[in-house]
This record gives structure tokens, C-alpha cells and sequence, in this order.
């Protein structure tokens, strides 16, 4: 068990440090020069930016040989320091991306979570009726087929502009001030309402598919056969390879998660929700490289946080695993 | 009589038309009797066997009776048979390997397979141990996962589970094909522990090693192609066999007098037919060394002696 987890954890930790460093060097080899850019902004007399340049190089710690910002770049991040942003400069990156990863989260829990166990119970109960399975299950490959940025600019169209039931951009209306108070609660979740749904709906198409082909699978499984063979129920046939296909499930999201990630970002440029994938567009398009810089890296924590968190569940779940694991030690 | 079969034509349907696989078959087991169905890879004893217990799409019924205990199993429909599967046939079958669920422990899978069938797993308990010690497997097995066990354990365990209900036949479909050679005279002399002790009350025993059926078989059955071509006791199949099909097979192994050999059905000139569109007649007319014009009618598989049963034109005009 300590074996299988200290190799797991290994594994996760070489895998943080090389997106980071890869995620260090990406502002680095990119066009363009932030501190130039900046300045460039400020329109200042060629003299005096001179001066700042030398001021904001030293100010970003970009005037010490490049190893050195290396070791410097893991120093502070240690330190929950991720430089400052050009954009909004002087506001740190870390307070920047503080402020919009509540929203990620409040739009991808939901999200993954109500379309994974939906997209599960209607596919395992398509595998079940052929006139579920006729209808859903081309449903859901035209849903998991969508991409988010179509299916999303298709929501804001329909339900924003034709029906004029949501709104369709930020998390909340402008004219308010965030308060604690039913009318904002209920604005708050309407601008929420249009990406949730364009994200779920996506994920939900793809978890119903696998599902419903996982059951079928496991219901032509040797194990399966070997019930029926034995007069078992149909209930108890299905309870089994209901059980077994969830697994499967599980390890799939895992692999999909960077996938909703992505598609997260570019819901949330759509719906110009405040997010880090909003975030990360208004980054780029200010060639604020430190901000990129945080942004991917809260995206490389978050995904392979969540990956650690499915593979602990998935050890708990599956026997296989779990035998398999002390095999390993004996 | 634990088993009567008459007329049972069992086809497989595909895109590309039916597959012949079982046509007409007529026999029976008696009770207590252990009959060895060989034949070679193809034809038909796997389809035989499972179509007396669960038979399904691709299969199709097309005629036939099968009675257990002079009563008539409804082998066509899925739900029908529940009731008999288990209690009065049961089967080990090929894939005995995969046979249990991989996340489910053996004790549990077990108490909830009984459950479903309305058998009180506590009552079972102690009969479940003593098998368990008939096939020498710990009692904690129950506590494990199938993964744990070795193959020739997972045999065994499925031997015990199928076993269960004391059913009036066994199907037991290559149980010792993928074990090696110690470990399948160990299963072997099991399986005849158990319908001694009265676990079972006959068996089919299905496999294309014939020194197994040497061993622990009553009486000897031979498919060839999907037609029965001869059954008679075991050693009377050894030292004469009456089936040209059989001759070859018999005379194609070592000595008989090796009981233990390894040698399996193998090398007579020529391949069986394709079962999709099967020759007209007798289907070992092609490769027969004494066919003649008559083969070209399906012989009978008629009793030449007693307990002696063949379907071959030639024998019967030798009789004649
Ligand atoms: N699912 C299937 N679909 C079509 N043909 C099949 C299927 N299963 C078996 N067959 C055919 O039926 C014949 C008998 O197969 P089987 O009963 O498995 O033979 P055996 O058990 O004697 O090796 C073979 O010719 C095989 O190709
Ligand atoms: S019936 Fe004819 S072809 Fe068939 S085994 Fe007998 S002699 Fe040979
Ligand atoms: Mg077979």
C-alpha cells in the first residue's frame, strides 16, 4: 500500500515539476518582451523609459543570468509568489488568480460532477430499453461531438438572445455590487445557468455513451454469462455489470479531465465569464506573460490534483487494484 | 435415464447464413454415468453443452426435445429454464477462468447468487466448506478475490460453485484443457469424487483429450462436425470402435495401454467441413475411407449393440 502510493506520488511530483519548468520556459522563448511592452503602453519619452526599463527588468528579476531566474522562479513559488502582473499591474498573479479560481470551481464541480452521474444512470438505463438506447445514444455521440466553444456560443444565441431568458456575459450583472442577498444569489446563478449547462451538457453526452457501451461489454462478459448460465436474476446480472462499468468510468473521467479543463476555458471566454480561462485570453492578449505563466500553472495544479484525488478513489473501489498493489510488495 | 436428447438441431445464425453446428442429435445419459463428449476443435460439443443450459442469441433452436429426469426442458426460452439451471443442470464451463466476478469476494458473490435464487446461504455454509475441502481449497477463499486465486484454484472453486445444487446433470466443458498435466488428473479424479459422493448425479464431460476420458469416463461419445458418429462404454470405444470417423480417431493415438498420455485428437488426412453450408449426407463422407453411394443420406445413429450406438451406413450393412 505506502509502496504503491509513494510510487504514485513520485510519479505525480516529476510530472508537477516538469509542467512547471515547461511552464516557466513558455514566457521566456515566446515573441515579444514583456517589460518592453509595457512601457510601450505608458507612451513615456524614450529617455525615461530607458530608466523604467531598467527598473521593471531588475523589478521582474530578469537582469540574472537565466539559471539563476530558474532557481529564483522555484524559490518564490515556494513563497506563493508568482511576480507581478503586467496587466493589472502592481496587483501580484497569485491575488489575481485568487479572485477568479472561485469561479472555475463553482462552474467545473457542478459541471463534472452532474454529468458524470447523470450521463452514468441514463447510460446504463439506455443499455437496458432499446428505445432509450435509439434515441439517446445518438443524442449523446452528437453532444460528446460538440465543441464546447460551438455548443456554448449555440446556448448564448438560443436561450440569451432569441428567448432572452439568460444573460450571456459575466457572473454577474454590472450594475450590482456583490452582496449577500437573495436578488444577487439569483442573478449570480443565472449568469452562471448558460456556461454550467454548455459544459455539462457535453460531458454529460460523453459519460452516457461510455456507459451505455461499458454495460453492454460487461454484459457479454464471461462472468455475466456464467450467472446466467446458473439461473441468477436478471436484477443481479445487471447489479454486477453496472458495478464493474462504473469503474472504467472513473478512470475515464481522469483522462478527460484535462480535457473539460480546456473546454472550461473556452466556455468561460464565450460567456466572458471571470474565470481563469478569461483570464488567461486577457493575458494573452496583453502579452502579460507572468499572468500566462500563473494561469497555466494553476491549470497543471488543478488537473493533476483532481487526478490524484479519482486514482486515490479508484484504489478504494476496485479490488484489482487493490490486490494487484499487494502483489506488488510480496 | 438423467438425460434423454432427441432430434436437438441447435444452429448459430450469422450475416453470412446459419452455421450447422448440432444437427439432430439423439442420446441419453444414464444416472450416475460420467459420458466423455470428444471430438475434435469445431465440432460442436461446446454448442451441444450449452445449448442444454443457456441457450442464446447467435444460437437458435431449431427442433428437437431434451427431458431431465423425464421432464421436458424448455431450453428455448431464456426465462423458462431459470428454474432448472443450477438445481437440476448446471455447468463448469470452458471459461471457467473468468467464470467469477473480478470485484466481487467469492464468499459474497456466492451468498448473493444463492440469495437470488431463493437458497438460504447460511444453511449452505456448511455443505459449501466441506466441498471446499473435498477439492482442497482453504475455506478462506471465500474471503478473496477471484484475481488471488491460481488457475487450477479458480477450476476448482467454479467446480464447487456449479456443484452446489446437487444438480441432476454437470455439464463440464474442457476443465482440464487449460491446466497442466499434474493439476488435471488431480481435477479429473475430483470431478469422479464428486458424482460419487453424489454432488452430481451424471455428467458430461466435455473435451478433445481422450487419455482424460481414459481415465475417469463411463462411456465415450464422438461428434464429428456436428453429427453424433458413435457412443459406446469406454472400453469398448478403446478396443473396438465401430465408426470409421472413430477407427482413425483411435488408431491415431499411442497405445492405449498409456493411459496417461498427453497425446490429443489430431492427424487424419483432410479438414472438417465448414459448418456455414455443411456436404449433404453423412459429414465425414469426404474424408471416409469407405464411403459409398449411400453416405449420401444422413445414417441414423442407431444401437448396433447394446449400449453401443453409431451412425454409419457401412456398420449397419455389415450387421445387416
Ligand atoms: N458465436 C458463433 N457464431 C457463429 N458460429 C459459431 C459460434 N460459436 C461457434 N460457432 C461455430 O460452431 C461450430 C461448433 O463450435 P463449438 O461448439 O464451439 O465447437 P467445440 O466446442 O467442439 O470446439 C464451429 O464450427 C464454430 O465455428
Ligand atoms: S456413413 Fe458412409 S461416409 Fe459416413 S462414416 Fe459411414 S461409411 Fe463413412
Ligand atoms: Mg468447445
Amino acid at each position: 500500500m505506502r509502496r504503491y502510493f509513494s510510487r504514485k506520488l513520485l510519479i505525480y511530483i516529476l510530472t508537477f515539476f516538469l509542467a512547471v519548468t515547461i511552464d516557466w520556459l513558455i514566457p521566456r522563448f515566446m515573441p515579444g518582451d514583456p517589460v518592453q511592452n509595457m512601457l510601450s503602453r505608458a507612451m513615456l519619452r524614450a529617455d525615461a523609459a530607458e530608466v523604467m526599463y531598467g527598473y521593471y527588468t531588475k523589478a521582474f528579476g530578469l537582469d540574472v543570468p537565466i539559471g539563476q531566474q530558474y532557481l529564483n522562479f522555484w524559490n518564490a513559488l515556494f513563497h506563493g509568489d508568482l511576480g507581478t502582473s503586467v496587466y493589472m499591474f502592481p496587483t501580484p498573479v497569485t491575488k489575481v488568480l485568487l479572485r477568479a479560481v472561485p469561479y472555475d470551481i463553482f462552474l467545473l464541480i457542478p459541471s463534472i460532477l452532474l454529468s458524470w452521474y447523470a450521463g452514468n444512470k441514463f447510460g446504463a438505463y439506455a443499455a437496458r430499453s432499446k428505445w432509450l438506447d435509439n434515441t439517446v445514444s445518438p443524442l449523446g455521440y452528437v453532444l460528446t461531438a460538440t465543441p464546447y466553444m460551438w455548443l456554448g456560443i449555440l446556448l448564448a444565441w438560443f436561450f440569451g438572445i432569441v428567448l432572452g431568458k439568460f444573460p450571456i456575459a459575466g457572473a454577474y450583472s454590472f450594475n450590482l455590487v456583490p452582496h449577500l442577498s437573495w436578488m444577487f444569489i439569483w442573478d449570480v446563478l443565472k449568469h452562471w445557468f448558460l456556461p454550467f449547462a454548455s459544459l455539462f451538457l457535453v460531458g454529460f453526452g460523453g459519460q452516457a455513451i461510455g456507459m451505455r457501451n461499458m454495460i453492454i461489454y460487461e454484459l457479454e462478459a464471461d462472468y455475466s454469462h456464467y450467472l446466467e448460465a446458473l439461473g441468477a436474476p436478471r436484477s443481479l446480472v445487471r447489479k454486477y455489470a453496472f458495478r464493474n462499468a462504473v469503474l472504467p468510468q472513473i478512470t475515464g473521467l481522469a483522462l478527460s479531465l484535462g480535457v473539460i479543463v480546456a473546454g472550461a476555458l473556452v466556455t468561460e471566454v464565450v460567456f466572458s465569464y471571470p474565470g481563469i480561462g478569461y483570464l488567461l485570453l486577457a493575458a494573452i492578449q496583453n502579452q502579460d506573460y507572468f499572468l500566462i505563466q500563473g494561469c497555466f500553472l494553476f491549470i497543471i495544479i488543478g488537473v493533476l490534483f483532481a487526478n490524484f484525488v479519482i486514482d486515490i478513489v479508484y484504489l478504494l473501489i476496485d479490488p484489482r487494484t487493490r490486490t494487484g498493489m499487494m502483489g506488488e510488495t510480496a | 435415464m438423467s438425460l434423454q436428447v432427441e432430434h436437438l438441431t441447435v444452429y448459430y445464425q450469422t450475416l453470412r447464413g446459419d452455421v450447422q453446428a448440432l444437427e439432430d442429435a439423439t442420446f441419453t445419459i444414464e444416472d450416475g454415468e460420467i459420458m466423455g463428449l470428444a471430438g475434435e476443435s469445431g465440432c460442436g460439443k461446446t454448442t451441444l453443452g450449452h445449448s442444454l443450459i443457456r441457450l442464446v442469441p447467435p444460437m437458435r433452436y431449431v427442433r428437437g426435445k431434451v427431458k431431465i429426469d423425464s421432464e421436458e426442458l424448455p431450453i428455448w426460452g431464456m426465462e423458462e429454464m431459470n428454474p432448472f439451471r443450477f438445481k437440476k443442470i448446471s455447468i463448469i464451463p470452458q471459461y471457467a477462468m473468468n467464470a467469477m466476478n473480478p470485484t466481487r469476494k467469492i464468499g459474497k458473490m456466492t451468498e448473493e447468487l444463492l440469495e437470488s435464487r431463493k437458497v438460504s446461504f447460511s444453511d449452505t455454509l456448511p455443505e459449501l466448506k466441506r466441498r471446499l475441502d473435498m477439492v482442497e481449497l482453504t475455506h478462506d477463499v471465500m474471503n478473496m478475490y477471484p484475481i488471488e486465486l491460481s488457475g487450477g484454484m479458480k477450476q476448482r472453486m467454479v467446480m464447487v460453485l456449479s456443484t452446489l445444487m446437487d444438480p441432476t446433470l454437470l455439464i463440464a466443458d474442457e476443465i482440464t484443457s487449460a491446466l497442466d498435466v499434474s493439476t488435471q488428473k488431480a481435477v479429473a479424479e475430483m470431478l469422479v469424487e464428486f458424482r460419487n459422493r453424489e454432488c452430481c448425479n451424471s455428467v458430461m464431460l466435455i473435451t478433445h483429450d481422450l487419455s482424460i476420458l481414459y481415465q475417469i469416463a463411463d462411456t465415450i461419445m464422438v461428434m464429428y462436425a456436428g453429427q453424433l458418429s458413435e457412443k459406446a462404454a469406454t472400453h469398448t470405444m478403446i478396443h473396438s470402435p465401430r465408426h470409421p470417423y472413430t477407427k482413425l480417431l483411435i488408431s491415431s493415438l499411442p497405445k492405449v495401454g498409456v493411459k496417461y498420455a498427453e497425446k490429443r485428437l489430431k492427424g487424419i488426412p483432410g479438414s472438417p467441413p465448414l459448418l456455414l453450408d455443411p456436404p449433404i449426407g453423412c459429414r465425414f463422407r469426404e474424408r471416409c475411407p469407405v464411403a459409398f453411394d449411400k453416405c449420401l443420406d444422413v445414417p441414423p445413429f442407431l444401437e448396433i449393440e447394446k449400449d453401443h450406438l453409431v451412425a454409419c451406413w457401412k456398420e449397419f450393412e455389415r450387421d445387416a
